[in-house]
């Protein structure tokens, strides 16, 4: 079977300063894999390689077994794959439902649409004509999930979900998941909350330095391991 | 005094038309375009080339005929030019829009000689309506004010209720992820200056009908187009129409005190505003 995404020896700089060093990632298609570690561990830095925001080499990351590697964005994700970004980023100018229709813009054929999303987070159809930075903190990361369904993409990459909520409301998030991967959507998601992905996830990669420190079955990693690989050994014995 | 409110309005109706290309260019790129003037300029002159070549009596069909080509030139110019000195530094945009202004007050010293020319509209000119017994206002001066009312409504419009308007403040507030949704940040940038440069063209129309133009003419218009957004501030089209009115109504309230006193009138209502309340009078409400 062949990979949906995977990424070989991917490299990042952030201009003079490496921040990945050789990143081996493989994912199947309908799969929910978490990325975990510290904060500057690469979590992020390795989500804006996969979707362009970065510089990438071509052959460093393939998607659908297609060279995706230093693509624009735009092209990137017109492809199928689409982001949920750190700290959100809705259009502040925009209403809620303008912010989800900017989602659409590749105009990729799929389940996803408004009616579909505010089925799934009625909160939103309520509020659709108020600027999505007026709402609360957990309803804007619902307008940024949505927004990037909205491009009925065939992989989610989620930026740290959890950032900045409360836990009530980070469950409430995670419920929609089921609802994601039914449709048979693959998703990789970044989080810092780490019994929160291992319990949604069916695998999970450590990063630690900008490298992958661990990987395995979520269910069959013990605490120990994940925290050894999340903090390193020096770390661990300070 | 009524009458000097009038004219005010009458006259803010032109600098709205001035300043409503440059805030919708500021608006979604950040670009400040010195060249503003001199292009409305030049459009003033393609309307009397147009003329004098088709030997129209009526300009009013060269006038819709030099629209598109605006358009045309205005995205070409996006696309070919200023996508380029586009960034964080806003001293690129300056420099190249600067030039710009050179060139193009060149050229048209160069094609049509420095003395001042008009758009010949007939009867129009001329034309006036009367408001009760004492008090008269022309015809131009009132199509110009109607033309710049509908101009800033359709504006307002297209920016907050089509589609092409979302892209626009998309883009506007955060570039990187517009691009992320699969937006083309320099198309966009290029149908915002199409855009612009259709209302450029209107407004140097309707200057070339109502006054005469000459080649230099240009940096007194950019200097009334950036007073008239600086004092609405940049929260909508509505801000930059005020803000021409506020102006328009300031020079003639100076022109009536003296002749020699309306331009000078205007500067110091907009230093007023940006030393009390620099953000100008209706900002972004966020």
């Amino acid at each position: 079977m062949t990979a949906l995404l995977d990424t070989h020896g991917l490299q990042a700089f952030y201009g003079d300063a490496q921040a990945l060093f050789g990143i081996d990632f493989t994912l199947s298609a309908g799969e929910l894999v978490a990325v975990i570690g510290a904060n500057g561990a690469g979590k992020s830095t390795f989500l804006k390689s996969l979707t362009g925001l970065l510089r990438a080499p071509s052959e460093a990351i393939r998607f659908k077994g297609e060279p995706i590697g230093g693509l624009p964005p735009g092209e990137i994700v017109r492809r199928g794959l689409a982001m949920v970004p750190e700290g959100r980023r809705l259009f502040p100018s925009l209403s809620v439902e303008e912010n989800l229709l900017m989602g659409a813009t590749p105009r990729r054929a799929g389940p996803w649409n408004l009616q579909r999303l505010y089925g799934l987070f009625p909160i939103l159809a309520e509020k659709r004509r108020q600027p999505a930075t007026s709402l609360s903190g957990g309803q804007q990361q619902m307008v940024a999930l949505g927004r990037a369904l909205m491009s009925n993409p065939e992989l989610l990459l989620c930026d740290e979900l959890s950032l900045g909520l409360a836990p009530v409301v980070i469950r409430e998030i995670y419920a929609a998941m089921p609802a994601i991967t039914g449709e048979g959507m693959t998703v990789v998601i970044v989080e810092q909350d780490v019994r929160m992905a291992r319990q949604v996830s069916q695998r999970v990669y450590c990063f630690q330095d900008g490298r992958v420190s661990l990987t395995g079955r979520s269910d069959e990693l013990t605490p120990e391991q994940i925290s050894q690989a999340y903090f390193g050994i020096e770390e661990h014995h300070a | 005094m009524l009458e000097t409110l009038l004219h005010g309005v009458l006259l803010g109706g032109l600098y709205t038309l001035f300043a409503l290309g440059q805030s919708l260019m500021f608006g979604v790129m950040r670009l400040t375009n010195t060249a503003q003037g001199d292009f409305i300029i030049l459009g003033a002159f393609a309307v009397i080339a147009g003329v004098s070549m088709t030997g129209a009596s009526v300009p009013w069909l060269v006038v819709l005929a030099v629209l598109p080509l605006a358009f045309g030139f205005g995205y070409l110019l996006q696309r070919h030019v200023l996508n380029g000195t586009l960034g964080k530094d806003p001293l690129p945009s300056l420099v190249v829009t600067f030039g710009l202004s050179i060139v193009i007050q060149n050229l048209l010293l160069e094609l049509f000689s420095a003395d001042p020319r008009a758009i010949e509209v007939g009867a129009l000119a001329t034309a006036s309506v009367p408001l009760g017994d004492t008090l008269a206002l022309g015809a131009l001066p009132l199509v110009i004010l109607a033309v710049a009312v509908a101009a800033t409504g359709a504006m307002q419009w297209m920016f907050t209720r089509t589609p092409l308007g979302r892209t626009f403040r998309a883009v506007s507030d955060d570039r990187e992820i517009a691009e992320l949704m699969g937006l083309k940040a320099k198309q966009v940038y290029a149908l915002a200056t199409g855009i612009a440069f259709v209302l450029i063209a209107i407004a140097g129309a309707l200057q070339g009908m109502r006054t005469t133009v000459s080649p230099s003419d240009g940096p007194l218009l950019l200097l009334f187009a950036f007073e008239a957004v600086i004092i609405g501030g940049m929260g909508s089209f509505w801000g930059t129409l005020a803000g021409a009115m506020i102006l328009g109504i300031a020079q003639q309230i100076g022109f009536r005190v003296d002749p020699g006193w309306g331009i000078w009138f205007g500067h110091l209502v907009f230093l007023a505003v940006l030393v009390l309340r620099p953000q100008g009078l209706f900002p972004k409400t966020r």
